[in-house]
């Protein structure tokens, strides 16, 4: 089926979502929640596109026959850049000591975006770091929501390890309820422990191995190798 | 026609901002040629005397002293630059604001581990400016016209804003001379 994106004719197949036809095209959504291995939740809200004149979760939306897709317009890029912002300064993002700098998504998005400085007041809320597990720590400050490690656990290694708990600005990642990592069945290996795109879940032992210069996206921004043609 | 100026500053900062602007290294030549130095650390000038181009910020506000200086700037400058992550979202020493003020003081010299205070005064002389209820990054307190961030940002992207703002230009970073750490 043949639907377009600004315009461009993309061919998709059945059951396609937005983002996989996008994907397979070379055409870059920016996406914070969504991983190609995980089922999409449309949470993030960072992939929003206007499908026939309604605001959708490219993550989630299925690919309809002619369906006309808008995705690189001021207002849809203003619109990410607003939420890239509001990830900043709600959550405490010291980008100058985090161990995921240059390889963190969030960060990359806003290189992407050109952010030199989040428009909004900083929050600064108190947050929680979980360091009780021997091998795997949780910072709660840099967590953005985006549930990739609660789905993984559950889809990829078979556990239930993450959880979201509480509602609106007091959502957190939680383990079994309001226990500590270290009294869970979380291992290094899990998936889990992979699919952070900041530098909440971070594995001990393992920091600043990469050199500067030679982190993911230090030379190219999120998204390139998608818009050379490849998969993610 | 004289040179336009330049003034700097490490407010709540490492001075690692102002190590990276000395990075520029032999291009500091070239800058001389370009500018005068009003107050700044690199010449000593304690006080910002004329009309100023751009006012180069390093750090945030942590106590009053950093806000009448970042005032004086505002007033003095054509163009505000935050330089660094701390101008720009407070950084290091932001990691104490979402910590109670009262709490900070007490690690810090009645029951941190290395603290030896026999006394157990904290300080509190008139002459110490008054520190602030937390860390505000520059423009949470005065209208901050460019931000160039990075721990430090390097030298080149330093090179790149101010020739560019010199030149009247607005600043155009690269990809590779955007980052945060």
């Amino acid at each position: 089926m043949k639907f377009t994106i600004d315009g461009q004719e993309i061919e998709a197949k059945p059951g396609q979502t937005i983002m996989e036809a996008a994907d397979a095209a070379g055409i870059y959504i920016p996406r914070l929640c969504a991983h190609s291995d995980l089922k999409p939740i449309g949470s993030c809200r960072v992939c929003t596109v206007i499908v026939d004149g309604r605001p959708q979760a490219a993550c989630v939306k299925p690919v309809a026959e002619g369906m006309v897709v808008e995705n690189e317009t001021p207002e849809l890029l203003e619109h990410r850049r607003n939420i890239i912002d509001m990830m900043f300064v709600e959550g405490n993002h010291f980008c100058m000591f985090c161990e995921r700098s240059g390889n963190c998504e969030l960060q990359a998005m806003a290189y992407r975006f050109g952010i030199t400085a989040p428009q909004y007041p900083f929050q600064f809320p108190p947050k929680e770091v979980d360091a009780s597990h021997p091998d795997v720590m949780l910072d709660h400050n840099r967590c953005i929501m985006c549930a990739r490690c609660v789905r993984a656990s559950q889809e990829l290694d078979g556990k239930n390890v993450f959880q979201s708990i509480g509602r609106g600005f007091d959502r957190k990642i939680g383990v079994n309820g309001e226990k500590v990592l270290a009294d869970t069945d979380m291992s290094v290996d899990d998936r889990s422990a992979d699919v952070c795109p900041v530098g909440c879940i971070i594995k001990k032992r393992t920091a600043f191995k990469t050199p500067i210069g030679q982190r993911l996206y230090d030379h190219q921004p999120i998204g390139s190798d998608i818009e050379e043609g490849g998969h993610e | 026609m004289s040179k336009p100026k330049i003034a700097t500053t490490s407010l709540a900062g490492c001075f690692g901002c102002h190590m990276s602007l000395l990075d520029i290294d032999e291009r500091i030549l070239q800058l001389i040629e370009l500018i005068d130095f009003d107050k700044s650390p690199i010449d000593d000038i304690k006080k910002i005397e004329g009309r100023c181009a751009v006012g180069l910020i390093e750090g945030g506000c942590c106590n009053e002293e950093n806000v009448h200086v970042l005032q004086e700037f505002r007033e003095h400058c054509d163009v505000l630059v935050s330089l660094g992550d701390c101008a720009t979202m407070g950084g290091i020493p932001a990691m104490r604001n979402n910590i109670p003020l009262a709490e900070c003081f007490d690690e810090a010299y009645l029951t941190g581990i290395t603290v030896y205070n026999p006394s157990g005064q904290v300080p509190n002389d008139p002459d110490i400016p008054l520190i602030l209820d937390k860390v505000y990054p520059a423009h949470e307190v005065v209208k901050i016209d460019y931000f160039l961030p990075g721990c430090p940002p390097s030298a080149d992207a330093i090179w790149a804003a101010v020739t560019a703002l010199l030149s009247g230009k607005p600043i155009e970073l690269p990809y590779e001379l955007l980052k945060y750490d």
